[in-house]
């Protein structure tokens, strides 16, 4: 729960704004990042070997992932329409005709002595991706390029084991050489795992900016359910490239990479600290100490630390996979997977926008796709939108929240919501019964007007003395009348726009000052709405 | 052709064989260079009309296996007798109470070790993975066994795949059955010098420039590189992803025919596996004998002209050039083709499988399987694992490639030998177009001595220069022998027929015009001077 709602980014304390701002009135910071996606497909990229976060070491694994002598990938087709999706949402432009590379560096979690990749023709490249900034950060709407996005597969893991003893299930695993030291071993799980690895151009400036993309990026693959973008699990995991210039100079700093960004605020909070760095070096005319390096975000101690030195460029020795084909995509396949995608993030907020709610409540609303299929399906029954968004901001996600539950969870319907809310917009009940209706609804269920009722015989034996109109005949009369004032509407009702009782409703309440018993009015009610003329 | 009464003849001791014997070891000489009949199917024969048994024949070729074995050290590791004799039993019994049988029911075959058998050590060849058994048979091995062929053993090779002689193996160097003082060929040479002895019936080998055609000319037998993607490549060890195809040994065209027939096809475990359809090849075959008196009418022959000049021994040129006349004979239209290209395949080669190798060959780290050097540190661990386990050839192959990778020499040599490989590519594609097949040597020269060159790895490449083209083109290439080096006294000779693409098959009675008749012209053979010595 917690993780599902990381999405949105929440204010933080501004103490050390002061020292920022000035900072950033003589330096601009310039930041990329690197994203990497974990796509959920049901089998890893190369192999049939199902992933599943968390499985005992070694035990998802076949000798294709595991790199035995005389195995050979064979490409999941699901990686590809995966990333056909990203790119598409990302607004790039698709390789008709790419390929697969290998990446070569020798390191015990990737058991070929070298990943697959693609190097030189990524699948999709060229494109943008629109944020809107949250609201208590200044807002404001930003589209970041994005240089590339392209398949690869994951690598395996290093693991200590705690007390320097080995499971029996590792010693006995049958290639028992990942023992590698007396306390570390292999784990291949995750090895072939299929990743997407999206570039962004150097477009950021902020911490909130850049927290925002990686944010906005996995509302996007949650959205086009091509991930679960867990950042704990790792299944979306940013590298963030940084660099500081004093305002006015065209070339970039130096770079400095921050890894170890497990959480949307610590990507923020780690640019903010390094870019106050490097500015820092820089303001002191110490901007040679800014060196090309890895640097680890740690979160105890709210600072980053060299991690290694860049010892000049890497030689990865790219070349074509000989092992795999080209990857071809025809127009008419690309067309196919473009028409099949759902409403994204930045269009939703868009719509949400146009229909008049605010942006806070646009971007509460947007954030998690399926908070907001809740409120869309709300407000298809013709509910309020204002007061659709209000009731799922404030009572649902307060319940939500304390209850560790999604939207899913709950056992509200949309339907009932939207019954709830033309109940009190009609007038049949209040908004202080619609909260203790709305509570029932969402811990257990059943309907409104189940629930009225319900609440009715409650209110029949200890209210009544509140309700002067409990008259059939008073409340018949006033019935008759409102029904004789509005002849349009009930002209809609009778033509199957049955929505409308609660407008009637609503008139008599109106006429009676609040005072009929709901039970009683709406009994009449439909009888006379129901009664061909 | 021999009728089905003689088969037994074919694994009676060499003692009794009518052959003269003209070589170092009288008991070692190849069981016969005559047009031979297809083991395959006069066993089959035998077995179905129950003059032989399957135990029995299990019982005289281990026999005769192990009885050469130590002259030859052909196999790295032989099938116990037990298990070997128990599937020819489960096969006897079959028969026994007329039950089907697989169409290999009674093929018992050498697998190369780079092909990986799930019962069986699979090494390469090298240190590296000494004792190594694979969790599974390879695709090959796994269809020739639910075709009912019987795996006796896993041959000697190169290293990986490294080398042109078998004396790059890890683990002992097989000798030549023609002189047991001369290399069998490789790097598949121990499946060379296996069919050739007649330890096993067919085997199966891998070229990846030419480590099935060579050995078989150096052995006298039947050599057959299938079009690349026609069989699969899952479980055979990588050396070169882009080069590396299984292939077939076999005493004739038409056990090379069947074998490849029983491997090929597309599989869901390579994603270079053809979808191609397989012909059956073996239902084409039509006897020589029932031919008319000119069977190749039509046929349009390429003999390579830059195949047939300086560099190549005269003898290996004037045997080649017998056999050509012999098609011309047999009806084939002859004219001689020039590839200018030809001379550049070597290098390209060489760059090309080396950077692959020095690839592929990475995961050979201790880390999982294999030989493993338990180090202080990860760098001590890799260093010292792969410096024990690989062989110089090998270190040298992974050196030269990762050179050829490395930024600043990519487009230099890795991308300018892609260049060369289309230009090869294409050269031969209008070859082919205007020949239905092409002729060259199979090697430049006939086996030589153990050890001469061992040391001077550019002589042992420059053998090469015959076979490596057709791996950069990918084509089907068939080597069978064709004469004897100093006459029937001396070593064969092989004669190399590359064909089109796919065009392993040939239906002659309907189209003359289709390229390679070799696995269709079941008895097929250019060497004349022995069939009448017999």
């Amino acid at each position: 729960m917690q993780e599902k709602r990381q999405t949105q980014l929440k204010a933080s304390p501004k103490s050390e704004s002061a020292k920022y701002e000035e900072v950033l009135k003589n330096y601009e910071a310039v930041i990329g990042i690197e994203t990497h996606v974990q796509l959920s497909t049901l089998t890893k990229a190369f192999c049939s070997c199902p992933y599943n976060y968390g499985a005992h070491p070694n035990t998802s694994v076949c000798p294709v992932c595991m790199g035995l002598p005389g195995a050979l990938p064979v490409l999941n087709s699901k990686v590809i329409e995966s990333a056909v999706k990203v790119g598409l949402a990302l607004n790039c432009k698709l390789s008709l005709s790419s390929k697969f590379d290998r990446k070569q560096y020798f390191y015990p979690d990737l058991p070929k002595g070298y990943q697959i990749s693609q190097f030189d023709i990524p699948i999709a490249a060229g494109g943008y991706l629109d944020v809107d900034l949250p609201v208590e950060f200044g807002g404001g709407h930003r589209k970041l390029g994005v240089t590339r996005v392209h398949m690869e597969e994951d690598a395996g893991k290093l693991l200590h084991t705690d007390n320097g003893s080995f499971s029996q299930e590792i010693k006995t695993f049958p290639y028992s050489n990942v023992i590698l030291t007396e306390d570390m071993y292999v784990d291949l799980n995750r090895a072939g795992v299929p990743l997407l690895e999206i570039v962004s151009e150097p477009d950021m400036r902020t911490g909130i900016e850049a927290a925002e993309y990686a944010a906005e990026l996995q509302r996007l693959v949650r959205y086009l359910g091509v991930s679960n973008g867990n950042m704990q699990e790792g299944s979306l995991r940013c590298d963030v490239n940084i660099s500081v210039r004093p305002h006015g100079q065209e070339e970039f700093g130096t770079k400095v990479e921050i890894k170890n960004l497990n959480s949307f605020s610590s990507v923020s909070r780690a640019i903010d600290y390094e870019i106050l760095r490097q500015a820092q070096l820089h303001s002191q005319g110490q901007a040679d100490q800014i060196v090309q390096e890895t640097r680890l975000w740690e979160e105890g101690a709210q600072k980053t630390f060299t991690m290694r030195k860049k010892e000049g460029l890497a030689d990865y020795r790219y070349f074509p996979e000989p092992d795999l084909p080209g990857v071809n995509l025809s127009v008419e396949y690309i067309s196919n997977i473009r028409d099949s995608l759902p409403e994204l993030p930045e269009t939703k907020r868009r719509r949400y926008e146009n229909m008049g709610l605010n942006m806070q409540d646009v971007l509460f609303l947007a954030n998690d796709i399926n908070v907001a299929a809740f409120f869309d399906a709300t407000i298809a029954t013709g509910a309020d939108v204002k007061l659709a968004a209000n009731w799922i901001m404030g009572d649902i996600a307060a319940y939500m929240n304390n209850e560790k539950l999604s939207i899913d969870d709950i056992k509200l319907t949309p339907q009932e919501l939207g019954e709830l809310i033309a109940s009190i917009k009609g007038g049949t009940i209040n908004g202080k019964i619609g909260k203790e209706i709305l509570f029932e609804l969402v811990a257990k269920g059943g309907t409104v007007k189940g629930l009225i009722q319900e609440k009715d015989l409650v209110q029949a034996s200890c209210f009544t003395f509140l309700r002067n109109i409990a008259d059939p005949s008073e409340i018949e009369k006033i019935v008759d009348k409102v029904l004789a004032n509005n002849p349009k509407q009930l002209e809609q009702y009778r033509g199957g726009k049955t929505k409308l009782q609660g407008f009637f409703a609503g008139q008599i309440m109106k006429e009676t000052k609040g005072k009929a018993n709901p039970a009683l009015l709406n009994k009449i009610l439909l009888e006379k709405l129901n009664t061909k003329p | 052709m021999l009728s089905s009464a003689e088969t037994p003849r074919l694994l009676r001791s060499p003692a009794a064989l009518t052959f003269k014997c003209l070589h170092t070891s009288p008991i070692l000489t190849p069981a016969s260079t005559s047009p031979s009949p297809s083991q395959i199917l006069t066993n089959r024969k035998a077995l179905l009309s129950r003059q032989t048994s399957a135990v029995d024949l299990a019982k005289s070729l281990l026999h005769r296996l192990r009885r050469y074995e130590p002259q030859l050290s052909s196999f790295l590791y032989v099938s116990p007798d037990d298990i070997v004799l128990k599937q020819a039993e489960e096969l006897d019994n079959r028969i026994k109470n007329n039950e089907e049988v697989g169409p290999l029911a009674g093929v018992f075959v050498g697998v190369k070790d780079n092909i990986c058998t799930r019962d069986m050590p699979s090494t390469a060849g090298s240190r590296i993975l000494e004792n190594y058994r694979p969790p599974f048979d390879a695709t090959a091995v796994r269809k020739l066994r639910e075709m009912g062929a019987i795996v006796v053993g896993k041959t000697n090779m190169d290293e990986f795949g490294m080398g042109s002689t078998t004396e790059g193996s890890a683990y002992q160097v097989t000798a030549n059955p023609w002189d047991l003082s001369r290399v069998p060929g490789g790097s598949s040479g121990g499946s060379a010098a296996a069919v050739s002895a007649r330890q096993c019936m067919v085997a199966l080998g891998s070229d990846t420039g030419g480590s099935v055609r060579q050995p078989a000319s150096f052995c006298g037998v039947v050599g057959l590189k299938p079009t690349y993607g026609r069989v699969s490549r899952y479980g055979l060890v990588a050396y070169a992803s882009s080069l590396d195809v299984i292939g077939c040994f076999g005493s004739s065209v038409a056990d090379a025919g069947i074998l490849l027939n029983a491997i090929s096809g597309f599989d869901n475990f390579d994603a270079t596996s053809s979808k191609q359809e397989v012909p059956d090849y073996a239902s084409q075959f039509v006897p020589l004998d029932y031919m008319e008196s000119k069977p190749l009418k039509g046929l349009r022959v390429g003999v390579i002209h830059e195949t047939l000049g300086n560099g190549v021994d005269s003898e290996v040129v004037s045997s080649v050039r017998s056999a050509v006349s012999h098609l011309e004979e047999l009806g084939c239209t002859v004219s001689e083709v020039s590839l200018p290209s030809f001379s550049l395949g070597l290098p390209a080669y060489y760059i090309l499988a080396s950077s692959e190798s020095s690839s592929n060959l990475s995961r050979y780290d201790g880390v999982r399987y294999g030989n493993q050097v338990f180090g202080e540190e990860l760098k001590s661990l890799y260093g010292d694992s792969r410096a024990e386990g690989l062989g110089s050839e090998v270190k040298m192959r992974i050196l030269m490639g990762t050179y050829a990778l490395s930024a600043g020499y990519y487009d230099a040599y890795y991308k300018r030998a892609q260049q060369v490989r289309t230009i090869i590519r294409n050269s031969f594609k209008d070859a082919l177009d205007k020949n239905d097949i092409l002729i060259s040597p199979a090697a430049p020269s006939v086996a030589y001595k153990i050890g001469e060159k061992k040391n001077d790895p550019l002589a042992m490449y420059a053998g090469d220069i015959m076979t490596v083209n057709v791996n950069l083109a990918g084509l089907p290439a068939l080597v069978l022998p064709c004469g004897f080096d100093g006459g029937s006294a001396g070593m064969p000779v092989g004669i190399q027929m590359i064909g089109a693409a796919f065009d392993e098959q040939h239906n002659l009675s309907r189209d003359v015009r289709s390229p390679c008749p070799w696995v269709l012209v079941e008895n097929l053979s250019f060497v004349r001077e022995r069939v009448t010595e017999s």
